[in-house]
């Protein structure tokens, strides 16, 4: 079974409703991981804020964070980092994963941003 | 007052603020540890005044009280424990994380749903885990302002099902990642609550309609909650005993208020604790209020005078020639924020300007403190519940064109979240004082701890906001410079001329300063002392204000009103303008 894992920025929930206005692409994206997730990938994921210790056992995700607190979000598939700094989008989660998209199943085009969610 | 042999392990004193509740559980407190018990005395408002009280200084963990063995006390102190529970979180990466990543983490941790939740863990601890407090026969619970104490002690159900209904697991609980773990010593907690050989929840009323009022709304929603052991003290109750025209005023106003008490309140097992001349600061003090017969009262009137501050007109005269702005009246609940923002309100209407009054108490009674209406002049609750409601539907209408179904169904659940409110109240809030360029505003706030808080979420938001993308009310980004600039927003700190209500009032001064905002003048609300009286018992209590009016007039106010205790009350329109002349 394929890993996808997603190394966010802090912030108190994954769809960022907690914020001064709800970013879409984080709801978007939630969405999207639970689609994959139903396509047989086992997904994991997490918050900066409250499972520090997956980012601190990791030197891969630790290395790039060096690089810059920026590259998160981090996305990694069976261990290779695959996007750092942006939510990819139904699409391209599905393509690097070579999964297919069924028809209907493409979600709205919108992704590719920065989270600068805030929160409670 | 409390029935020594029928207590049960777990006591609430939950009112209004400034009913007595902090010195009524110090008074229970006192009876219960006479009879020999051991008694720990926990106070969870953020603006405890416990220390004061107690004249002993107080920490997380229970101080033993000097003078009265067998009785401490702790303060939960809902910013500490956001601290505490931010390091456990935080420290261990410490020099394994980036910089920037541990940085990241502590501003997630800082917001006011950390505070609230960690406070939230601590009172829970204390209740649902009987361990915590095994040295002791009872814990008294000297709980905070109304508003806050429903929130804590709805809570716990809340959130049961909460965690319950939250199948998707996106939980915005956050901040507390363990939250789930607790689940079971939250079940303990309002268990405990709802079991009335463990509980009793004293609610506690001055013989006033707004402080009665209020605590039938406690009673109702407690009884909603399954909490079903309460009983009444209504405190401070004044009978008079000459014919001075104040005295009879007061007497006449408690007995009509307790008159019209709302049946369900007084069904309950009532105490009445009399008018006591002196404050409830130290021991000797709280012993009077368990055994007020000790007291002889006196049998002359007071001479002491002092020179008295003006009244409110020529404050008003001076907000009036701003011609618009925000005025914020704060202070802790039941100092009269309420009347003194009202009575501003109508005197700047009066005086032909547009008005906007509105109230971020929880407990409004700003609606029912004007009854009639004046040209100009507008009144707003801002409520809670339907801020909520409009909030989710603007968010999730916004959503409905960019999401799909799946994403939206994630979206509805993470809003059903308690933080929701917090943003939703604080829009609002934000809202509100925008409205001050168009004319005035007059905000009556929430009592002193929520109000800190919301101040606080706003500092904390300003850093998001500066920090943020995208489309921002351009309300919120303005609120905080705007609270800060003193030609627009003026703050009257509103208190009584009393020891804890001064220093209360002190306090959220030096608070407000750390948040760079400074009163523009103090508010002295209902002094004996000026008004008049010459009734024994009144003009005592009177003299004992002298020191206090003395400290703010001459230390701490910019500027100071004095308002007398009015024979008329000061509600609707006509009563407010005895206010103004």
């Amino acid at each position: 079974m394929m890993k996808l894992e997603v190394y966010d920025p802090a912030m108190c929930c994954s769809t960022g409703v907690c914020g001064v206005e709800v970013d879409p692409v984080l709801v978007q994206f939630a969405a999207d991981l639970a689609w994959v997730g139903s396509q047989g990938v086992s997904v994991a994921r997490y918050n900066l804020g409250q499972e520090p210790q997956a980012f601190a056992a990791n030197p891969a995700v630790l290395k790039e964070m060096e690089a810059g607190i920026d590259r998160l979000p981090i996305i990694a598939i069976d261990g290779q980092i695959v996007t750092t700094g942006i939510y990819p989008s139904r699409a391209q989660l599905a393509q690097k994963l070579g999964l297919a998209l069924n028809i209907g199943e493409e979600a709205p085009k919108k992704a590719c941003c920065s989270p600068k969610s805030g929160c409670c | 007052m409390i029935d020594l042999q029928t207590a049960p392990r777990y006591l609430f004193f939950t009112g209004k603020g400034g009913v007595g509740k902090t010195s009524l559980s110090c008074a229970g407190g006192l009876a219960l540890v006479a009879a020999g018990r051991r008694v720990l005395i926990v106070s969870t408002d953020p603006a405890s005044n416990l220390d004061e009280v107690l004249e002993t200084p107080l920490s997380g963990t229970p101080t033993p009280i000097r003078g009265a063995p067998g009785l401490a006390a702790l303060n939960i102190d809902p910013e500490a424990a956001a601290a505490t529970y931010r390091e456990r979180m935080v420290a261990p990466y410490r020099g394994i994380l980036p910089a920037a990543a541990i940085q990241s983490m502590e501003e997630q941790f800082s917001g006011a749903c950390t505070v609230e939740i960690a406070a939230f863990d601590e009172f829970a601890k204390l209740l649902g885990e009987p361990a915590a407090t095994a040295e002791f026969d009872h814990v008294i619970f000297d709980t905070a302002p109304t508003g806050h104490t429903l929130r804590l002690l709805t809570l716990p159900s809340a959130w049961s099902g909460y965690i319950d209904s939250n199948q998707g697991g996106a939980s915005c609980l956050g901040p507390l990642a363990g939250l789930e773990k607790q689940k079971a010593l939250y079940a303990a907690t309002v268990a405990r609550l709802a079991a009335p050989a463990e509980t009793v929840v004293v609610l506690v009323a001055r013989a006033d309609q707004a402080a009665l009022r209020e605590a039938e709304r406690t009673r109702d929603e407690l009884s909603a909650l399954g909490v079903g052991n309460l009983r009444l003290i209504i405190n401070g109750l004044f009978t008079a005993t000459s014919d001075d025209s104040v005295a009879l005023a007061m007497d006449k106003r408690s007995a009509d208020a307790l008159l019209v008490m709302p049946a369900g309140l007084g069904g309950l097992p009532r105490t009445v604790v009399p008018f006591l001349p002196r404050g409830t600061v130290g021991l000797d003090a709280l012993r009077a209020i368990v055994e007020p017969a000790s007291v002889s009262p006196p049998t002359r009137p007071s001479d002491a005078s002092t020179p008295l501050p003006t009244g409110l007109a020529p404050l008003i005269d001076e907000l009036a020639a701003a011609g618009n702005g925000v005025v914020m009246t704060m202070g802790k609940g039941g100092v009269g924020k309420t009347t003194v923002a009202a009575a501003i309100a109508v005197a700047l209407a009066r005086r032909g300007h547009k008005v906007h009054l509105s109230t971020t108490d929880p407990a409004a009674h700003v609606a029912a403190a004007i009854d009639g209406e004046i040209a100009g002049l507008s009144v707003n609750r801002i409520d809670p519940a339907g801020e909520v409601t409009t909030y989710t539907e603007e968010v999730l209408s916004k959503a409905r064109g960019t999401l799909d179904v799946s994403a939206l169904a994630l979206l509805e659940e993470d809003l059903r979240s308690p933080c929701t409110e917090e943003i939703a109240v604080f829009r609002a809030f934000a809202r509100e004082v925008d409205r001050g360029s168009e004319g005035f505003v007059v905000l009556d706030t929430a009592p002193t701890g929520h109000t800190i808080l919301l101040l606080d979420a706003a500092e904390a938001y300003h850093r998001e906001v500066l920090r943020t993308r995208g489309e921002m009310p351009e309300a919120v980004t303005q609120l905080l410079p705007r609270l800060r600039e003193p030609a627009f927003t003026h703050v009257l700190i509103i208190t009584l001329p009393e020891a804890t209500p001064v220093h209360e009032a002190e306090r959220l001064q030096g608070d407000l300063a750390r948040a760079g905002i400074k009163p523009w003048a103090w508010v002295v609300e209902q002094s004996l002392l000026a008004s008049g009286s010459r009734d024994p018992l009144l003009s005592l209590r009177g003299a004992y204000e002298i020191p206090f009016i003395r400290r703010v007039a001459d230390t701490l106010a910019p500027r100071c009103a004095l308002v007398p205790w009015l024979a008329i009350a000061p509600v609707g329109v006509d009563g407010l303008r005895q206010l103004d002349h």
